[in-house]
């Protein structure tokens, strides 16, 4: 039974705390309600992002094989419970004061995170499936959490006609890989590629490679992404711009690597496409933009760009490439997101560029952290941005992709024009109205992760275990 | 004349098609949308059914349930969020749908 159930350990504790907030909310305080599911929820998280550490490695199949924890799941599982974590310790001064408080954001972001275990688990189509569906039902929810503005329900309402419509095209691809290999199992459908195959299954992989790319907003499929982070509550983009797009393309690598690893010549064009167009569209789109977090969006479907770019190398060193990046990636968005949360006036939330202006007289400790954050985020040596995209772009190179790889540095450069705007803003104009002090989670966080994005390159014991740990997941699917 | 493997995905893919049109073209009212959607669920059910039934191997069919349970959760969560829009703007017109651009 232990043996069976030891896979998904992490799956169960959440789905346990999940289900029993429910219960909790009927012997509590209505007042004390969404602390104590809040402690719950983030404590479930931290036992789930570990949970890869207290269970066998030798064992990592179950149902069947239709789900499988092995080292690569187990590392995705580890950053996503983290930042899921941070998110909600994030997430409560601002829906304190915005009377958002309500006990069912904690409920639906761990069901967020639940789909998103079992997306980078799955091992068969149908756990894929259900996996994307139940991280995207929740979101959905969770983008019109603040159902009183207008903003917020038509993000909600656009992200749940265009995430709906990419789950029928991934499902589409699905029922034709089914119907080509014969079978759901991945290691199937790897066998079926091994001999005769119809153009059905190359087909079918492009579908669903279309679909996953909605997840992960890359372009031609980002047309949600600015409208979405923008009207949505803003701890809730923070969210949204970390985990589910770790979980999103952590299951692309699975899924090309694993069953459709013979195919390779094929799906390296269609990345490198989606690859170009979302670094052009991220670097072009952002450059207008008055509003932080709809810069934030332009910035984020950027970065799946670099992050799809290690992925056309199709090789080991591509894989751990994309883990290197996406977990300093993460890093780095959720410092962001702990500033932009302190971006808060006597009257209310503020969320313009502008506002920024002449932050450095008014409040030092903010403009140096988020100054760290666009220095990272840009790429410039001292910071872990630059390590993450010299990993992203080295194997790319060793493939001979020399092409996407110029892409990627010339937006990188039409990139760092909009973060260096709002360097030379906070350090350099008017002063304006100073921002009230934030909470402590979020000042403390955002000084956390820009302490954590120097120390990261600079101490050899904390980086050295956090790449042999990449490696060895890398080496799991693609070894 | 039978009908066999092909002219099912014939139908499947010509429903997946509308359902794709009726999301892009129309230009009226959300819950047309809606209806689109599952339009493009039941082209990939009847995908999954014809492929099991052709190599008589359950797994597709078995499939088909899940989408068919999916589908309902998500039509919840959809028709849920209307509301809220509805409740907030007055009005569900596609074209309506314009607060944030650019």
């Amino acid at each position: 039974m232990w043996t069976y159930l030891q896979p998904v350990l992490g799956e169960i504790i959440l789905a346990i705390t999940a289900s029993q907030f429910m219960l909790l909310t009927g012997i509590s305080k209505s007042e004390k309600r969404p602390d104590l599911i809040r402690l719950f929820a983030v404590i479930g998280l931290l036992l789930f992002a570990f949970s890869g550490f207290f269970t066998d490695r030798n064992i990592t199949e179950t149902f069947g094989g239709a789900f499988v924890n092995d080292d690569f799941a187990r590392y995705v599982k580890l950053i996503i419970g983290l930042a899921s974590a941070a998110a909600i310790v994030l997430s409560r001064n601002y829906l304190k004061r915005e009377k958002l408080d309500q006990y069912e954001f904690s409920v639906l972001l761990v069901y967020a995170v639940l789909g998103m275990g079992i997306m980078v688990s799955a091992n068969d189509l149908l756990t894929l499936y259900i996996g994307v569906e139940m991280q995207a039902l929740a979101l959905y929810v969770m983008a019109a959490f603040n159902r009183d503005s207008l903003r917020a329900s038509e993000a909600g309402l656009k992200y749940f006609v265009l995430g709906a419509l990419s789950s029928g095209i991934l499902l589409y691809g699905a029922s034709l890989i089914y119907g080509y290999a014969g079978t759901l199992r991945f290691d199937g459908i790897a066998l079926a590629l091994q001999g005769d195959y119809g153009p059905g299954l190359v087909g079918g992989m492009i579908f669903l490679l279309c679909g996953l790319a909605f997840k992960i907003s890359a372009a031609p499929f980002h047309m949600w992404t600015p409208d979405v982070y923008e009207g949505a509550p803003t701890p809730v983009t923070g969210f949204f711009a970390g985990a589910p797009k770790f979980a999103a393309i952590a299951l692309i690598a699975r899924v090309l690597y694993e069953p459709f690893g013979d195919l390779a010549e094929g799906w390296t064009l269609a990345l490198m496409v989606f690859a170009g167009l979302s670094m052009l569209v991220g670097a072009l789109g952002g450059l207008m933009q008055t509003n932080i977090k709809r810069l934030m969006a332009y910035s984020s479907i950027a970065n799946m760009g670099y992050a799809l770019v290690p992925l056309t190398a199709g090789t080991l060193a591509g894989l751990t490439g994309m883990l290197t990046f996406m977990t300093i990636y993460i890093v780095t968005i959720i410092g962001v997101f702990a500033c932009i949360l302190q971006m808060r006036l006597r009257s209310g939330i503020v969320e313009q560029i502008s506002d920024l202006s002449g932050l450095a007289e008014t409040n030092k400790g903010l403009a140096v952290t988020l100054t760290l954050m666009m220095v990272s985020l840009i790429g410039i040596p001292p910071m872990a941005g630059f390590w993450g995209k010299w990993f992203a772009f080295g194997p790319a190179i060793g493939a001979g992709h020399y092409f996407i790889v110029v892409l990627a540095l010339v937006s990188s450069v039409v990139g760092a024009f909009y973060y260096l705007r709002i360097i030379r803003l906070m350090w350099f104009a008017e002063s304006k109205e100073p921002f009230i002090v934030g909470a402590g989670a979020e000042r403390s966080l955002s000084v956390m992760s820009a302490i954590l994005l120097i120390v990261l390159v600079v101490v050899p014991f904390i980086t050295h275990p956090s790449l042999s740990l990449i490696r060895n997941a890398a080496t799991s699917i693609a070894g | 004349m039978t009908i066999g493997l092909t002219e099912y995905l014939t139908v499947a893919a010509i429903i997946f098609v509308i359902g794709t049109f009726g999301i892009f073209v129309n230009r009226k009212n959300v819950i047309i949308i809606l209806m689109c959607i599952e339009l493009l669920l039941l082209a990939v059910n009847i995908n999954f059914v014809a492929f099991a039934t052709h190599m008589g191997d359950m797994a597709g069919q078995i499939f088909a349930m899940f989408v068919l349970t999916v589908a309902a959760a998500e039509a919840a969560v959809g028709l849920a969020i209307l509301v809220v829009y509805f409740r907030n703007r007055g009005d569900i017109d596609v074209e309506d749908i314009n607060l944030m651009k650019g």
